[in-house]
């Protein structure tokens, strides 16, 4: 078992909320790889059971990286589906954690990807684990 | 790994039901969902083929009360237990806590239930898991079948084919009935949280 401390989590909670939900993202998930859920934040309307969720997003992105190598890939670091009003953006923090963005039209895909390029440097200078 | 989020003051486990195809892993988890349905406030997740088999998982969260004010989410997968979805397994297993290891007792299916034990002590040591060191807990599942005539392996059979070495507690078991599938549970969420050290539950 593993934990970070509350510092640690609310820094993370401010770069969520003001990097990434402030600019008009709905939701925004920090994942582990064992489909743990270690931050999230939406902007009030999001209905997602986000246990669920994380669950499938760490199964889904351990599934694409297992065809990565497959195809004789290192990795597929980004992943993104598009969908009619909703999209999902994947992104490799580090090889423990998933920053996963929800977001609509009217976000721009190059300019969200700067972004998390950003917080997820952030991010990796924040993170040191406790184990118990 | 279980993850300890101290802002939430939540505690999250993994809890992973394996075994051979058919073996009533899933079975399991839905007897624990119908059990539980007012501790467990979302749906099943279950990936399955159109013929009802696990292709990638199951997921269900259970909220088990408080331990020192941290609220203890355990969430349970199973997965495809066929022998061709072993990459699958693995993707599953990552991070893993505890498991349970869900045997069938019909005579037909020793070879099967060896084989996947086996595999399944093969994939933890790939992620550098040591079986001796990881809560596990047995289920020779199917008990109910001997009522209907069908043959049997005998709890000692299966018991020294499985657990012969390792000596875990193992229980038969009934998932279609629910005949020990709580006991199963119960035990492996209690070794779970033994395993984690001292310090903070
Ligand atoms: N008689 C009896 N049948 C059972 C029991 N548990 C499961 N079954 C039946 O066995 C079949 C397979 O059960 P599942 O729970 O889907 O098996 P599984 O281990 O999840 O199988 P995979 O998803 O392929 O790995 C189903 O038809 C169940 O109804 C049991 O305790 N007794
Ligand atoms: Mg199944």
């Amino acid at each position: 078992m593993y934990g970070v401390s509350q510092e640690q989590l609310d820094q993370i909670d401010i770069l969520l909320v003001q990097e990434l939900i402030d600019i008009g993202v709905h939701s925004v998930i920090i994942v582990d790889v064992a489909g743990n859920v270690i931050a999230e934040h939406d902007n009030g309307n999001s209905q997602c059971d986000v246990h669920a969720f994380a669950a499938l997003a760490a199964g889904n992105f351990a599934a694409v990286d297992a065809m990565a190598q497959l195809v004789g890939e290192q990795e597929f670091s980004v992943h993104f589906h598009k969908g009619e009003k909703e999209s999902i953006n994947f992104s490799k923090v580090n090889d423990d954690l998933l920053l996963i963005t929800i977001f609509g039209n009217d976000v721009s895909l190059g300019f969200l990807r700067l972004k998390t390029a950003k917080i997820i440097e952030e991010i990796i200078s924040i993170w040191k684990v406790t184990e118990y | 790994m279980g993850f300890v989020n101290v802002k939430k003051m939540e505690v999250l486990v993994k809890l992973v039901y394996y075994g051979p195809g058919r073996g009533g892993k899933t079975t399991n988890l839905d007897y624990i969902n119908q059990k539980y349905k007012e501790r467990i406030k979302t749906d099943m997740v279950s990936i399955k083929t159109h013929g009802d088999r696990t292709l990638f998982f199951d997921f269900l969260p259970v909220d088990i009360g408080k331990i020192k004010g941290f609220d203890i989410k355990i969430q349970l997968y199973t997965v495809p237990g066929q022998v061709k979805y072993n990459a699958t397994r693995k993707l599953v297993l990552k991070g893993v806590d505890g498991l349970v290891f869900v045997a069938d007792m019909q005579e037909e299916m020793r070879e099967k239930n060896i084989s996947s034990f086996k595999q399944m002590q093969e994939n933890l040591a790939e992620m550098n898991k040591d079986i001796t060191k990881i809560p596990l807990v047995l289920q020779y599942n199917k008990a109910d079948l001997r009522e209907e005539g069908i043959p049997l392996l005998d709890f000692d059979t299966i018991d020294a084919d499985l657990n012969g070495e390792l000596k875990l507690p193992a229980f038969e078991g009934s998932a279609i009935t629910g005949y020990n599938v709580v006991k199963t549970l119960k035990k492996a969420i209690s070794l779970t949280m033994l395993s984690f050290k001292k310090e903070l539950l």
